[in-house]
């Protein structure tokens, strides 16, 4: 069962991924993502993310055991923050565990499509003169990045 | 299915469909005539300028059925929770 949390608070990454691995045996690979809050062009006070309580956690833990089950994962982390959070702060981690690299990369890679597209978060930028940016559009880049992963029924 | 002549449905908003419905959430008396997710979308539409203009594209919002994503022909029979979202940006 992955481990699933959203939280307002941060994570410390590099706990995260070495308890996928601690006291265990079998794994022999572990591969973790952070996504940060990335400022462009200093204009950027902070993102304040929005979220579906409930529906957020669901959507990202049946990601999870989609993932598990097609690459056969040890284990599997998922963090995601709401609440403000500031350029240079982390706002998401996803951390699988799997026997060799080849499944773990693809594992955390789809993940990562899942979420930018499915995980039910909205992106709000505030500048740093005060002006509310409004929402952060959707990319088509994303879809077609998640769209990777989709098997056929 | 009983023949009710009305259904109770909590609805939530999120994001900026929140922001131009103007409430982050209700509960709905709907008539037995809305079948479907796009039924539902058409009459939250009548209800007000704020609900036209958040529906104003149909397929610029996002539905989920008691929080799993659903489609516009999807049935809404006993569905206990529907929610109204933009494209997702997470991540």
């Amino acid at each position: 069962m992955a481990n699933v949390r959203i939280q307002e608070g941060d994570f410390d990454p590099g706990a995260e991924a070495e308890a996928l691995a601690s006291g265990r045996t079998d794994v022999g690979a572990v591969v973790s993502f952070i996504g940060y809050c990335r400022d462009e062009g200093g204009r950027l006070a902070a993102l304040e993310l929005e979220h579906y309580p409930g529906m957020a956690e669901e959507e990202i833990a049946r990601a999870a055991s989609e993932a598990e089950a097609r690459w056969q994962l040890i284990g599997a982390t998922i963090i995601h923050r709401y609440g403000r959070i500031a350029p240079g702060e982390r706002i998401v981690l996803v951390a699988v565990a799997a026997e060799h690299r080849g499944p773990a990369f693809a594992a955390a890679e789809m993940l990562m499509d899942y979420l930018k597209t499915r995980a039910p978060f909205w992106k709000r930028a505030t500048r740093i003169d005060g002006a509310v940016e409004g929402w952060v559009e959707a990319k088509r880049e994303d879809d077609r990045s998640a769209a990777r992963w989709r098997v056929a029924d | 299915m009983s023949a009710a002549t009305e259904m109770g449905m909590k609805a939530l908003y999120f994001a900026w469909v929140r922001e131009r419905v103007g409430r982050a959430e209700e509960e709905l008396d709907l008539p037995p005539t809305v079948a479907t997710v796009g039924d539902l979308i058409a009459w939250l539409s009548e209800r007000g300028e704020g609900y036209a203009r958040a529906f104003n594209k149909p397929a610029a919002v996002r539905v989920a059925l008691d929080r799993v994503h659903s489609r516009s022909d999807a049935s809404i029979a006993g569905a206990k929770e529907v929610a109204f979202f933009p494209p997702m940006t997470g991540g």
